[in-house]
């Protein structure tokens, strides 16, 4: 029996910036996590992945678990929080810019 | 050091015009990713966790002040300011963009220098001995080979689709400070009977399969290195596994046949290539060595370190701790810790590169080279300028007295940068260093090696670190194994693991505990804490890490 299906959101990174980005409802790429799609259906995750690999402007998107927030898609494993946040020796990547402020 | 000719110029300026063109036809969309992926790691380009990470190569660790003076100008205008300084003797830029990087390699073709080769299943940078040239128990400078090594692995056509990475280190010294017995292929230069050659080890490496090199070869002059090398790597690129990338490595290779039936390999190859050299490599060798000439030494009283030495303590406190015997009197070879406590290891601000170039130029005779210990090495300095120079330190907070001690750790970027990574490594290694700096510990501890790696493919050395930690994702949380005993030297051993891993928070008091039993075990203040450890081994450290456990069991 295959294990159910955890809510997931779509995240790569940005070709030019190398940033992380995220794949919103509108189907634009998005740099909070907190504005990312959360999927909650295995068929649709998969459909839109698809789709995001074809983007040629985003390299290694893939699919990543997250729960639900009270302000939107949280990471639920230590790796994909430090993708939101940046690196813990300096300020630097998203705790600068506010895109993890706003969460 | 090295001068490129007119090829070297112009074989690097064309492969920045190639990449450029390459980056270009990503951008407009005419190469997919996976096409440019394989392009981008030939030229050092990586994509990280938060961004992209160009590795620039430091030929077996050597700069001159306008090299290090570039990578400052390349860490501010493309960067965020600062650079990091890994355990191959490369600098890493952790934040560049991918429209910026022609210009980058651009830039760093200005001051001789590039990115070739510091990525992908290829020979990478040749590495050496940091303090070459310049020790005083050097039998031969091992920088000559190193170049010739470069010059001969640098796009060699059989060798740019190998089953795996390949790396090269020379020391010219007994003292193995080059860690050549981790590498795939490490050259320890000896003379016989006159004669200049090198003792040939291959198969060492660390990884999620570490390994001591063996011996190929004893002792193989000058004049048959070269072909030797080619044998060796050539025998590997056909028998190597290319059906799994975690017994691809030379060391698994050499592993699964045994070193005799490697060396009878090698010894048929060497025969049968040897002839088609014909001398140019050797020609080459002494073509490069004339580049290698060691400064004039000045033969001047060395009055006023005596005097700092005697009158200043902070300055006697960095001499004793950060200084080498020179192979010329009255010199010093001058390690600048890039680990002050609290800060990430091996980083250094583009502020304190310039700064570096010129103490360089000032008193250094214009060299410096890069640690794998992600220290910077100023080789040649005259002992009577060690005051002036140590002064000049401090106004860049780079005048840390703890080389070799407990603060200088090695650490691998781990997953605060690294898409690899399974946990963090820089963090770690600021809360053990800033710890013992509280406890004022330091120096009372004496000689220790800490090395940490945040994944299983240890660029943090953690097998042969005194204490070596290796940090893990266990069940989705981040957990460190410590291995005790290892050692990274001519001796080198494998350290042996404790026991269950540390959460992240458990894992500065479990190194404090090590410590503390080490103080109270230690025969003196004279015994090192891997001379305790190989006296007494692993139990009562044991005891001392998991001391819950330990009483369960005597109760039992």
């Amino acid at each position: 029996m295959s294990r159910p299906f955890t809510p997931k959101v779509i995240t790569a990174n940005a070709l030019l910036q190398g940033d992380v980005i995220y794949l919103s409802e509108s189907g634009i790429w998005v740099r909070a996590l907190h504005e990312a799609a959360l999927i909650f259906d295995a068929a649709r995750a998969e459909a839109l992945l698809t789709e995001a690999q074809k983007d040629g402007m985003v390299v290694g998107a893939y699919l990543t678990d997250a729960a639900e927030g009270k302000h939107g898609p949280e990471p639920t494993h230590f790796r994909e929080e430090f993708r939101r946040t940046g690196p813990s020796n300096y300020p630097h990547g998203k705790q600068e810019t506010g895109a993890r402020a706003n969460v | 050091m090295y001068k490129y000719n007119d090829f070297d110029e112009s074989f690097v300026r064309n492969r920045v015009a190639q990449f450029s063109a390459q980056v270009a036809r990503r951008i407009d969309g005419s190469l997919s990713e996976e096409e440019f992926r394989p392009l981008r790691l030939m030229n050092g380009l990586y994509l990280q966790l938060h961004a992209y990470m160009l590795r620039v190569a430091i030929p077996y660790g050597t700069l001159n002040p306008d090299q290090m003076d570039q990578l400052a100008h390349i860490a501010e205008t493309y960067d965020r300011g600062y650079g990091h300084f890994t355990t191959r003797q490369n600098i890493q830029y952790n934040w560049p963009k991918l429209p910026d990087v022609p210009a980058i390699l651009s830039d760093l073709a200005d001051v001789e220098m590039h990115a070739i080769q510091t990525s992908g299943n290829t020979i990478r940078n040749v590495t050496a001995d940091h303090f070459a040239g310049a020790a005083a128990d050097e039998v031969a400078d091992p920088r000559p080979v190193a170049e010739l090594i470069r010059q001969w692995s640098t796009d060699h056509p059989e060798f740019q689709f190998l089953p795996r990475k390949f790396k090269v280190a020379v020391t010219g010294a007994a003292a193995d400070r080059a860690v050549v017995r981790a590498h795939d292929i490490g050259l320890v230069l000896k003379r016989q009977d006159g004669v200049l050659g090198a003792e040939i080890i291959v198969g060492g490496g660390l990884g999620r399969t570490p390994m001591v090199g063996k011996t190929l070869k004893e002792f193989v002059t000058f004049d048959d290195l070269l072909p030797y090398l080619e044998a060796t790597v050539s025998v590997w690129n056909l028998l190597g596994r290319r059906d799994n990338k975690y017994k691809a490595r030379i060391k698994i290779t050499v592993h699964e046949h045994g070193i005799d039936d490697i060396r009878a390999r090698v010894e048929d190859r060497f025969a049968a290539i040897k002839p088609t050299f014909g001398g140019v490599d050797m020609e080459m060798l002494r073509e490069i060595e004339g580049h290698f000439v060691p400064p004039i030494f000045a033969d001047k009283p060395v009055d006023a370190y005596t005097r700092a030495y005697e009158a200043d303590p902070v300055f006697r406190a960095w001499a004793d701790t950060n200084l080498a015997a020179h192979k010329a009197e009255g010199y010093a070879i001058v390690t600048v810790s890039l680990k002050k406590p609290g800060q990430t290891p091996g980083d250094a601000t583009a502020e304190q590169m310039r700064a570096l170039a010129q103490i360089a130029r000032d008193y250094a005779h214009d060299e410096l080279r890069i640690s794998h210990e992600q220290n910077v090495i100023l080789p040649h300095v005259h002992k009577s300028n060690l005051p002036a120079l140590h002064a000049a330190l401090k106004a860049f907070d780079l005048a840390s007295a703890n080389v070799g001690l407990v603060s200088d750790i090695i650490a691998c970027p781990g997953m605060d940068y690294c898409a690899l990574a399974t946990a963090r490594s820089i963090p770690v290694a600021q809360g053990i260093a800033t710890r013992f700096e509280e406890l004022k510990l330091e120096h009372d501890i004496g000689a220790l090696k800490i090395k940490i790696s945040g994944c299983i493919n240890a660029c943090g050395h953690h097998h042969v670190g005194h204490i070596g930690i290796l940090g893990l994702d266990r069940a989705g949380v981040e957990n460190y194994q410590i291995t005790l005993g290892g050692d990274g030297t001519e001796d080198m051993v494998i350290g042996d693991r404790t026991g269950p891993g540390f959460a992240y928070d458990e894992i500065v008091p479990a190194i404090e505990r090590i410590l503390l039993s080490y103080l109270d075990l230690r025969d003196g203040p004279e015994e090192t804490f891997l001379a305790t450890y190989r006296r007494l081994g692993l139990a009562p450290f044991k005891a001392a890490l998991y001391p819950a456990k330990e009483e369960k069991a005597n109760a039992a």
